[in-house]
């Protein structure tokens, strides 16, 4: 086993001799069989549809092998690479600019093809030789609407303010790319996500 | 040290008196009055005259009921938000009074924190938690981090309290209707489905309840939508707060909030613990809910690590956030 999350465990397995990481979602008891069955089978299929979506149209996100929704697994290609959140806070200043770079035009493709990840932070990329890998498509979904890009936005934004705290200036160079390669309401989107900000409770 | 709180964010007004126990919370007293609206939810005016005419009343009581005398009262604190205007701003006016005419300091405190420290201050072995904090107004998943207290996911819309009593409104029960909402629940195994709403860490209920209106109106059994929604919105709340524990790496989870005292939430979350070998505390009923007792004793944590107030600076703040709070008595 490689990690155990809240809601998945992730294997190191073979698949016809190749390395490959299995995605498993766990069953919880606390929960309904009902609404148990409903969520490991929705999340497990719209998983997986995003990843070959994404994919499709350019951004870098782990080769799928198979599927298996009854047991609600996954087996995807393993990636030999560093996960964003540990090397982050140790770059250089021009790599790291860089990197966010490369996040920005990431997301904005996600987003011009109306693939909201749901779950942006910097432990679901995965950087590799050349590419910055998206992974854990759990919560995403197809949505066009300027208030879904908002939030997966503002969900990348809590994540740098509070794991990266000392860059906090990263999330600009992510915005600034973003900015320049969504090719539809840009504007709208980063003036939703002082929207949303403001709307959190109590702000 | 012994420390009085008058908390009043909401519906209730509440005197409670503790005292610094080695460490732990010892709670001597803690009155609780609870403005029940004749109809619909709570009218900030109304919620604040309840209030006035009550808190004159509970102070005496509770000091009456800790064994105390006025002059033995050490520190007073007051709930400085977050929460209803109104509301606030009449418990910090006794606050005020009561500070200076004891000649004693004046603390005012966060609600949300307090509502952790209660538990932290009361349940042995309560050390570090992620609290799940589920009440009419708030709904937050918070935990200590980078030497604050964060939330780490909360409602989108609103609370899960509110949520249930705006459902049991619409058909009819009375307030508070979570109570009646669970004992409706128990009779049904016949689950609905619900819109199960969560983004990243955050949680939202508005699509629920309309979904849950609209079985209603098209005449499906209400237990069996009680049941439903129970089922749906605890399980989100269990799953964000789940969540929550596997960022963090903690291994407590703590409930507070008036609906904690759910008998079903209560089991997902102890079950989700239990999973994840990490233990489960809820502190007693009149602690969870709304209560001057961890007022109190907040109140008392931050004069004991060094907070000072002037009555100048006791004013309130409706949007108080819980990360707004410089923790100074934890490490």
């Amino acid at each position: 086993m490689l990690y155990q999350g809240a809601e998945a465990k992730i294997l190191l397995s073979k698949y016809m001799d190749k390395s490959v990481v299995k995605k498993q979602r766990i069953s919880k008891s606390y929960r309904i069989k009902n609404i148990d069955k409903r969520l490991i089978n929705s999340r497990t299929k719209e998983e997986a549809k995003l990843m070959i979506e994404a994919r499709k149209n350019g951004v870098a996100v782990p080769i799928i092998y198979d599927i298996d929704l009854l047991n609600g697994v996954i087996t995807m290609e393993y990636l030999q690479g560093k996960r964003v959140k540990d090397i982050l806070n140790s770059l250089s200043e021009g790599e790291r600019k860089n990197l966010c770079r490369k996040i920005g035009e990431n997301i904005a493709c996600l987003h011009n093809n109306d693939i909201i990840h749901g779950d942006i932070t910097t432990s679901n990329m995965i950087l590799t030789d050349d590419h910055v890998h998206f992974i854990d498509f759990g919560l995403g979904e197809k949505n066009s609407e300027i208030e879904a890009k908002g939030v997966d936005l503002h969900v990348l934004m809590e994540a740098i303010e509070s794991t990266h705290s000392k860059y906090s200036e990263c999330f600009n160079y992510v915005l600034e790319c973003y900015k320049k390669n969504l090719k539809q309401n840009a504007n709208q989107v980063i003036k939703k996500i002082e929207e949303i900000v403001r709307r959190g409770r109590y702000r | 040290m012994i420390s009085l709180g008058i908390e009043g964010t909401a519906h209730s007004v509440s005197v409670g008196i503790v005292k610094n126990d080695n460490g732990k919370c010892r709670v001597l007293s803690n009155i609780i009055k609870i403005y029940h609206p004749d109809h619909g939810g709570i009218h900030p005016r109304e919620a604040a005259n309840h209030h006035a005419g009550h808190v004159a009343d509970i102070l005496r009581e509770s000091v009456e009921k800790a064994g105390i005398s006025f002059d033995n009262v050490d520190l007073v604190s007051f709930s400085k938000g977050p929460g209803l205007g109104p509301c606030l701003r009449t418990v910090a006016t006794a606050g005020r009074a009561l500070s200076l005419s004891l000649n004693k300091p004046i603390m005012g405190v966060n609600h949300c924190v307090a509502h952790l420290e209660i538990g932290r201050g009361t349940l042995n072995s309560c050390k570090d938690p992620v609290l799940l904090y589920t009440s009419g107004a708030n709904t937050q998943v918070i935990a200590f981090a980078e030497s604050r207290y964060r939330v780490f996911g909360e409602t989108l819309d609103i609370g899960i309290g509110n949520c249930l009593d705006k459902f049991g409104r619409y058909v009819g029960l009375e307030f508070p209707c979570g109570p009646k909402i669970e004992e409706l629940a128990l009779k049904s195994r016949n689950y609905l489905e619900l819109p199960y709403s969560i983004k990243g860490m955050d949680i939202a209920f508005s699509g629920l309840l309309t979904a849950a209106e609209q079985y209603y109106q098209n005449g499906e059994k209400l237990e069996d939508i009680c049941y439903s929604i129970q089922e749906t919105t605890f399980a989100a709340l269990t799953e964000v707060t789940e969540r929550a524990m596997a960022h963090t790496e903690k291994k407590e989870v703590l409930l507070g909030g008036g609906v904690a005292s759910n008998k079903r939430l209560r089991n997902m979350v102890q079950t989700m613990a239990d999973e994840r070998d990490a233990c489960f505390f809820v502190p007693s009923k009149d602690l969870c809910i709304d209560n001057g007792a961890m007022i109190a004793w907040l109140g008392l944590l931050m004069h004991n690590s060094g907070t000072r107030m002037n009555v100048e600076e006791s004013f309130i703040d409706q949007r108080f956030r819980t990360d707004m709070v410089d923790v100074t008595w934890r490490d």
